[in-house]
């Protein structure tokens, strides 16, 4: 799964950022609700005392009114204002009337409402601040006759004021740190949630590419199904690799015994015949029924590559004598073409790998230098040791590769555009790369600089 | 005497332009004094109202001149009950008035004739040295008995009301005639001494029969029954500002200032910024300075009061029987029409039974 082939996701928003911003906005709105129930209760508790000492000061003044040598008169206790003082600072206010005429206090301030209960409460503005006051009644008897006694007292509301702007600074510290608190966890809770996601879509990225097996780790209840769905889709792929796979090796191995029979067949044949012109064509006959069965060889070797990489075999391989065997028997391929191969075995390293696969690479990589190359040139192959890396190398005296999208060429089928006269299947540069990523390694193609001719490298971790 | 020499007491007439072109003040002053910017020609003139003596306010006054000696003082004396009529009737225009009158202090402040102050001085007072940021304390003065050493020759020196009733009683020809205390019905500061010793205890009420019963004389002010005391005419003085008496080191000799064990009445004398005040700032600084110097250990030539502490210590923390006034609406409460008939009443018939 390469990632320029992959067609462009359409990304509609984020899980955990839809995730996130419902809980902040739902810890914002339960922040604003509490603060505004505690601010509103803190608001009436303070009016609430407030008012109950206001009663407290007038129902003191009430109690005190009596009828004295035939006047109504009150003897206002010391402690009817002087315990207004003990709450706040605020200036404080009272009118006493009996019979509806003023007797005592402050004549001017607000009228209570004519008849109610016998405490009734009021906030009114007086002397340029808003008070808050408490009225009592009382009826005492005078002359045989009730007399109503009405008691108000007033008390300006900055201590009232700086009381809730206490609690509201409270509150609302509380109810920052508690969005804050709630805003963090919301977070967290939707990194988390969402982590069972990204776990899976990291085990899956990161798998190699041939590794089909399904997911085995634990995941929560919601993602069972695209899970499983997920495996049925690798099982169905896998399977059908598989057997597209086996098909080619089966095809291959069917077709390259029967052409060997018949290659037999035509060399016993052209033994026999004497005319030119049906030598040439049987020549090239041989020579088809050698590509053919070589471009099988070459599908086989690639279906035993793909099944090798996916498990490798390693041992310790001594990659001179692997290199100089691969040499040695490509040497009568290269003989026909009177091609010279120079092999120099600059270090001898040991390499930990699958033999049978490095060989099969090796021997695809030289038959490719065989084939484009001309005859009477030369092919040096260059084994060396670079750091953690060894390096082979192949020159060959070819045509090289195109100039442009040489790694193209490591595709399946793939093939130059300049080899269109040489015959090849377009696998062999496939399975070298193939092998040589499946020991961690990499395959470099190029066009040697100082004359015409391929350069491929393989470089391989040590 | 560096402030006596400073002091020039330049007593003006007393009416002019006080209130302004046009408007006589109606309110009855006692004495003006100009104390001159020291530094030349004055940038600005604070006018202060008080019911202190001249005498005993103006180190305060100088020592406030050293710091700001472009400022020229104008200092006017009136009874509390004259001050307060200034401010809340008559509208007199006045920068700071200071009274030893606590419940007509609050009441100005109550009854919104006041602005507010507040400063880094005024956030270090006790909360019971100020009240709304608009009344603030500076001094603490004990109401004291005070006897003249001669006619109390052979007794033992009364140490609470009880001695005194007792020693009344039993020398009544010795006494007759010869006992002092507020007029209460004219003083302000006596009804609020007579007031808060009501509410402190009973005894008050018979100490007063008693005097009253030995024809006690009436007073206006503190300095008068001192003087008398010290001149013999009389042999106690009941409800005697203690600063004032503790001022006249000169007549230690013949006088004794008691406090009594029983309960000791402290005033607290404030300061305020009328709300009219053409100089509110000025005002201001001028408070700062009276704080300071009653609350920063003054060297006693510039601040003639008992010291008030360094801290947060209320008077009465030494001493159990100190009852400093507290500051509040309490205060209200006597200056109530009805209340204050009522009192009167019961004071005259204890004090004038004849």
């Amino acid at each position: 799964m390469s990632e320029q082939g992959e067609p462009s996701l359409v990304v509609s928003g984020s899980i955990r950022r839809r995730l996130a911003l419902l809980l902040v906005g739902s810890a914002s709105v339960l922040t604003a609700v509490l603060f505004a129930l505690v601010h509103g209760f803190a608001r009436q508790l303070a009016q609430e005392s407030q008012d109950s000492i206001l009663t407290a000061s007038a129902t003191s003044i009430l109690d005190s009114a009596a009828v004295e040598n035939g006047e109504i008169t009150v003897d206002i206790p010391y402690a009817a204002l002087s315990m207004l003082g003990n709450v706040s600072d605020d200036r404080v206010f009272y009118r006493v009337a009996a019979g509806g005429s003023f007797l005592t206090g402050y004549a001017d301030l607000p009228a209570p409402p004519p008849q109610g209960r016998p405490i009734g409460f009021a906030t009114a503005p007086y002397k340029g601040e808003p008070v808050r006051m408490a009225t009592a009644r009382r009826s005492l008897t005078l002359a045989g006759r009730p007399v109503e006694i009405v008691v108000s007292v007033a008390q300006t509301l900055t201590g009232r004021a700086r009381t809730l702007a206490r609690i509201s600074r409270v509150t609302l510290g509380l109810g920052v740190g508690f969005f804050l608190a709630s805003a963090a966890l919301a977070l967290l809770a939707a990194r988390a949630s969402v982590r069972p996601l990204d776990r899976l879509a990291g085990a899956v990225s990161r798998r190699g590419p041939k590794d089909l097996r399904p997911v085995s780790a634990p995941v929560p209840s919601e993602m069972v199904p695209l899970v499983r769905a997920l495996n049925r889709f690798i099982e169905r792929l896998r399977i059908s690799l598989t057997r597209s796979e086996e098909l080619i090796a089966e095809a291959a191995h069917r077709v390259r015994t029967p052409l060997a029979a018949v290659r037999s067949q035509a060399e016993l044949v052209l033994r026999r015949v004497e005319r030119p012109e049906n030598r040439r064509a049987l020549r090239e006959m041989i020579r088809a029924l050698d590509e053919s069965s070589r471009a099988a060889g070459q599908l086989l070797d690639h279906a035993m590559v793909s099944f090798r990489t996916d498990h490798l075999e390693r041992s310790r391989i001594d990659l001179a004598a692997l290199l100089g065997e691969t040499v040695a028997r490509l040497r009568p391929l290269a003989d026909l073409k009177d091609i010279t191969l120079e092999l120099e075995l600059r270090d001898r390293p040991q390499l930990s790998g699958d033999s049978i696969l490095l060989q099969s690479a090796l021997h695809n990589l030289l038959d490719n230098a065989i084939k484009y190359s001309p005859p009477e040139s030369t092919i040096r192959i260059a084994l060396e040791q670079a750091g953690a890396q060894t390096r082979i190398i192949l020159r060959d005296e070819g045509p090289g590769f195109p100039a442009r999208n040489a790694e193209r060429l490591t595709r399946r089928f793939a093939r130059g555009e300049n080899a269109a006269d040489t015959v090849g299947s377009g696998l062999g540069l496939t399975i070298a790369r193939e092998v040589v990523q499946a020991h961690g390694g990499r395959l470099l193609l190029a066009n040697r600089r100082e004359r015409s001719g391929a350069c491929v490298t393989l470089l391989l971790p040590s | 005497m560096r402030h006596l020499a400073a002091a020039i007491i330049g007593l003006w007439s007393a009416l002019a332009g006080l209130t302004g072109p046009g408007t006589a003040p109606a309110f009855e002053i006692e004495s003006l004094t100009r104390f001159p910017a020291p530094g030349g020609r004055p940038a600005h003139s604070l006018r202060v109202i008080s019911n202190a003596d001249t005498a005993l306010f103006s180190p305060i006054v100088l020592a406030f001149q050293e710091r700001h000696p472009s400022v020229e003082v104008i200092y006017t004396t009136a009874s509390s009950t004259q001050l307060m009529q200034a401010l809340a009737e008559e509208g007199a225009e006045f920068d700071v008035a200071i009274s030893s009158a606590m419940d007509l202090q609050i009441k100005l402040a109550n009854d919104g004739f006041t602005r507010p102050h507040r400063s880094a001085l005024t956030a270090r007072l006790p909360s019971w040295a100020r009240w709304r940021d608009h009344v603030f304390a500076f001094t603490q003065e004990p109401a004291t008995v005070v006897i003249s050493r001669a006619a109390f020759a052979g007794l033992e020196v009364p140490r609470n009301r009880e001695d005194i009733i007792t020693l009344l009683r039993a020398h009544p020809e010795r006494f007759r005639g010869r006992l002092g205390t507020y007029d209460v019905r004219t003083s302000g500061l006596g009804y609020l001494f007579a007031t808060q010793d009501s509410r402190q205890s009973e005894t008050f009420w018979r100490l007063i029969e008693v005097m009253g019963g030995l024809g006690a004389r009436l007073y206006c002010c503190s300095s008068d029954m001192i003087e008398d005391v010290a001149a013999g005419q009389l042999a106690l003085a009941y409800n005697v500002l203690g600063s004032y008496a503790a001022a006249r080191s000169d007549l230690a000799d013949r006088i004794i200032v008691i406090e009594p064990e029983d309960f000791t009445t402290v005033m607290l004398r404030s300061a305020l910024i009328p709300a009219r005040a053409r100089n509110p700032e000025l005002a201001g600084k001028f408070i700062d300075h009276l704080i300071r110097l009653s609350w920063e250990r003054a060297d006693p030539q510039s601040y003639p009061f008992p010291p008030i502490g360094d801290g947060d210590r209320q008077a009465g923390s030494g001493n159990p029987a100190l009852r400093p006034i507290r500051l509040g609406p309490g205060m209200l409460v006597y200056l109530d029409r009805l209340k204050r008939r009522r009192f009167l009443r019961a004071w005259e018939a204890a004090m004038l039974r004849e």
